[in-house]
Parts: structure tokens; C-alpha cells; sequence
């Protein structure tokens, strides 16, 4: 009798159970919890609303609006910047290109001073050089002159005594002209 | 009551769908419409993942982001694209409306993910408030917006003047259908993939077919973790497609 009831019992149970398991085979129609999804949800949603709408979508646009006009502004000083550079580099190549034609032409200014007083310098020595050739050859003409002046009489006296030591009696007049004579001869 | 002796002859127990049984946070008794529930505690977190993110994360207003700050900008821009690209210019006004629907479904949906959790948007009850919600803002700015000339959505000029009325009854139909396929693809979506993995877990009692039980529940929830994203994403988008057809009507 007790087993009979517990029988009863267990199929009682068994069958609420199983309507229990037929109402949760699908939680999702349980209508009774409808109201109170319902009710939480549209709390959820009015407060994720309020947070977003006053709180975060403002503050990320601000941020966004920001950071955009930050990157525009710092790509206008690059390309300023650059073309900085690039003026400062056209002046650089510029005043390169200056400096080597001033320097080209003070070489040449140089070369051309040098060649002037170079040349200047030749003649001076030039001249120098044949002033005193022509003094050498005036002087060697006259220690030439002495020399034959100096063979003559040389050799009148030695004729004249070559002469009178033979015993003979020089003739002066004849001696020197003979002695000339022979001189050019 | 068949399967019920079934499942106890083979020591298998499977109860996929008690995983989406509302009960009261505290103590037992029926569910009022202000009792808390364990909807209620998800939801609540989900206010907090979005505080934590929206408001915590970007409270140094950074020119560069952190990473937080970052992932919220990144949620922010997309959506806002979004709305842009799909509605045009003057749909950017209901941005703020779009972006907490997909806020929260987007945290609902990844809420629900966490092992032992409650996924809020798994219930018809949610989505359905949802769908209808647009539904019924869309369609009441389509009429503020144009007046009677919002009919004109359901009346293709450009279909032979034969064709016009029956195309005209079949766009009014699929208009009235698109809350319920708008609410239903949702929780459907959600629900069976939670569903599906229970009943995996449930072979997981079999020596012999837990590894394949336990390596099926890791590959169904990768699918789950798109899954969440990408319903979040379809429904948001759909909601600016309809909001574009209530803000331009004429084809």
C-alpha cells in the first residue's frame, strides 16, 4: 500500500515534472516572466541610452574631432617644414654654386697676377742677363786688346833682344814692323 | 516522459533549454514584472561592461588612446559609419539610438558567452521588445517625416502598372513580417547555439565520447563567439536599412 502510494506519488511527480519540463522545453514562452524581462530591459536600455547619448558619444566625438584636427594641423606644419627644408636646401645649393664661382675666379685673378709679375720678373732678368753678357764680352775684348797689346811688346823686346844677343844691332823700327807682320800673319 | 526513462537508463541527462529558466535572484515565488531575476543581474553587468568601456575607458580623453579608450572609438566609428554609409546624412540624428541597440546586444550576446551565464538576448520576450521597438519608431518616422507619401515605399513606379498592386500587397506583408524575422533571427540564432552546446555537454557523461563531446563544444563556441558578433552586427544593420526606407521612401 505504502509502495503503491510512493508509486502514485512518484507518477504525480513525474508528471508535474514533465509539464515543468514542457513549460521549461521552451523558457523562452513562458509568458509569465515576459513582463519582468520587458520591465528590465527597457531600464537596461534607457540606461545604456542616457550613459552613450550624454557621456560617451560626446566625449568620443570631441576625442575623434580633436584627433583629426591635431593630424590636419601636424600634416600642415610637416609640409610647411618641408618646404622649409627645401628653400633652405635651394639656398644652400645656390650659395655652393656661388662660392665655387668665386672661387674659380679668385684662382684665375691669382694666376693671372702671378703670370703678370712672372712675366714682369723674366724681363727684369732678361735684361740683367744681357747687361751682363754685354759687360763680360766689353771686358773680355779688353783683356783681349791687353793681351795682343801686351804679345807685341812682348814680342819686340824678346825679337830685340834675341837680336842684340846675336850680336847684330837691332833696328827698332824694322823689328816692330816685322813683329807686326808676323802678328797678323 | 519517454525520453525521461531513456535518459535514465543510460545515465545521460540532458537539459539544454534549463539554462534559459528565469528565476528570481533571491529567494523562490512567482516572477512579478519588478522582481530581480538573473535577467536582471545580466543586464546589470551589461550596464557595467558598457560603463567600464564608454565611460572608464576613455575618461582620459586621449589624443592617443589606450587601449580601451581605443576598442571604444573603434565600436563608436564603425557604427557611426554605419548609419552614415547606409541611412545617409540625416540618419545620423538616431546614431545615439542605434549605437545602444547594438551596444547592448553586442554585450549581451558576449555576456552570454561566459560559461554558467544567462543570455539576456536568447529570450523572444527581449528581442521581440527589440524588433517591435524599431519596427514601430521606424514606421512612425516614416510617416512624421514624409505624411502619406511613405506609402509610396510598398508602390514600385518603376514595376509594369500590371504588377504594381500585387508587388504593393506582397511589400506591405514582408514589411509587417520584418519585426517578427527582425526579433526572431536573434534569439533563434542565439538560443540554438547555446542549446547545442548543452547537448554536447551532455555526452561529455560518456567516457568513450567526451573528447569528441568536449572538442564539438570548443568548436561550436568559436562559432558562437561569431555568432554573437555577427547578430549584433546584422541587427544593427537592418535597423538602419529600415530606418533608410522610412527616411527615403521613393525608390
Amino acid at each position: 500500500m505504502a509502495g503503491e502510494t510512493t508509486t502514485v506519488e512518484h507518477a504525480a511527480d513525474a508528471a508535474a515534472h514533465g509539464a515543468e519540463a514542457s513549460g521549461a522545453g521552451m523558457p523562452q514562452l513562458d509568458f509569465s516572466t515576459f513582463p519582468n524581462q520587458i520591465f528590465w530591459l527597457l531600464v537596461t536600455l534607457v540606461v545604456i541610452y542616457f550613459v552613450l547619448s550624454r557621456i560617451a558619444i560626446p566625449r568620443i566625438g570631441a576625442v575623434l574631432a580633436e584627433r583629426a584636427g591635431t593630424i590636419t594641423n601636424d600634416i600642415a606644419a610637416a609640409e610647411e617644414l618641408k618646404q622649409k627644408a627645401e628653400a633652405a636646401e635651394a639656398a644652400y645649393d645656390k650659395a655652393l654654386v656661388d662660392a665655387r664661382t668665386e672661387a674659380s675666379r679668385i684662382v684665375a685673378e691669382a694666376k693671372a697676377e702671378i703670370q703678370a709679375e712672372l712675366d714682369i720678373e723674366l724681363q727684369k732678368a732678361d735684361a740683367a742677363i744681357s747687361a751682363k753678357t754685354a759687360e763680360s764680352e766689353k771686358a773680355i775684348g779688353e783683356i783681349r786688346a791687353g793681351a795682343v797689346k801686351s804679345v807685341t811688346a812682348v814680342a819686340k823686346d824678346a825679337a830685340k833682344e834675341i837680336v842684340s844677343a846675336l850680336g847684330g844691332k837691332a833696328d827698332a823700327k824694322a823689328v816692330t814692323a816685322a813683329v807686326t807682320a808676323r802678328m797678323k800673319g | 516522459m519517454a525520453t525521461e526513462t531513456h535518459e535514465e537508463s543510460t545515465g545521460l541527462v540532458f537539459h539544454p533549454l534549463d539554462q534559459f529558466i528565469v528565476k528570481p535572484l533571491f529567494g523562490e515565488g512567482p516572477i512579478h514584472w519588478y522582481t530581480i531575476t538573473n535577467v536582471t543581474l545580466w543586464m546589470a553587468i551589461a550596464v557595467v561592461a558598457v560603463l567600464a568601456l564608454f565611460v572608464f575607458g576613455s575618461r582620459g580623453r586621449a589624443i592617443v588612446p589606450t587601449r580601451t579608450q581605443s576598442f571604444g572609438e573603434m565600436i563608436y566609428g564603425f557604427i557611426y559609419k554605419m548609419v552614415e554609409d547606409v541611412t545617409g546624412k540625416d540618419g545620423l540624428k538616431y546614431f545615439p539610438y542605434i549605437l545602444t541597440i547594438f551596444i547592448f546586444i553586442l554585450f549581451a550576446n558576449f555576456l552570454g558567452l561566459i560559461p554558467m551565464s544567462f543570455t539576456t538576448t536568447s529570450h523572444i520576450a527581449v528581442t521581440a521588445v527589440l524588433g517591435f521597438g524599431v519596427f514601430i519608431i521606424v514606421t512612425l518616422i516614416g510617416f512624421i517625416k514624409n505624411g502619406a507619401s511613405f506609402l509610396s515605399l510598398f508602390w514600385m513606379s518603376d514595376a509594369p502598372a500590371l504588377l504594381r498592386p500585387i508587388i504593393a500587397i506582397i511589400e506591405v506583408i514582408s514589411y509587417f513580417v520584418r519585426p517578427v524575422s527582425h526579433s526572431i533571427r536573434l534569439a533563434g540564432n542565439i538560443m540554438a547555439g547555446h542549446a547545442v552546446i548543452k547537448v554536447f555537454a551532455g555526452f561529455a557523461a560518456i567516457a568513450l565520447i567526451s573528447p569528441v563531446s568536449v572538442l564539438a563544444i570548443t568548436a561550436i563556441y568559436g562559432l558562437e563567439v561569431l555568432v554573437a558578433g555577427i547578430q549584433a552586427y546584422v541587427f544593427t544593420i537592418l535597423t538602419c536599412v529600415y530606418l533608410k526606407d522610412a527616411l527615403h521612401p521613393h525608390h
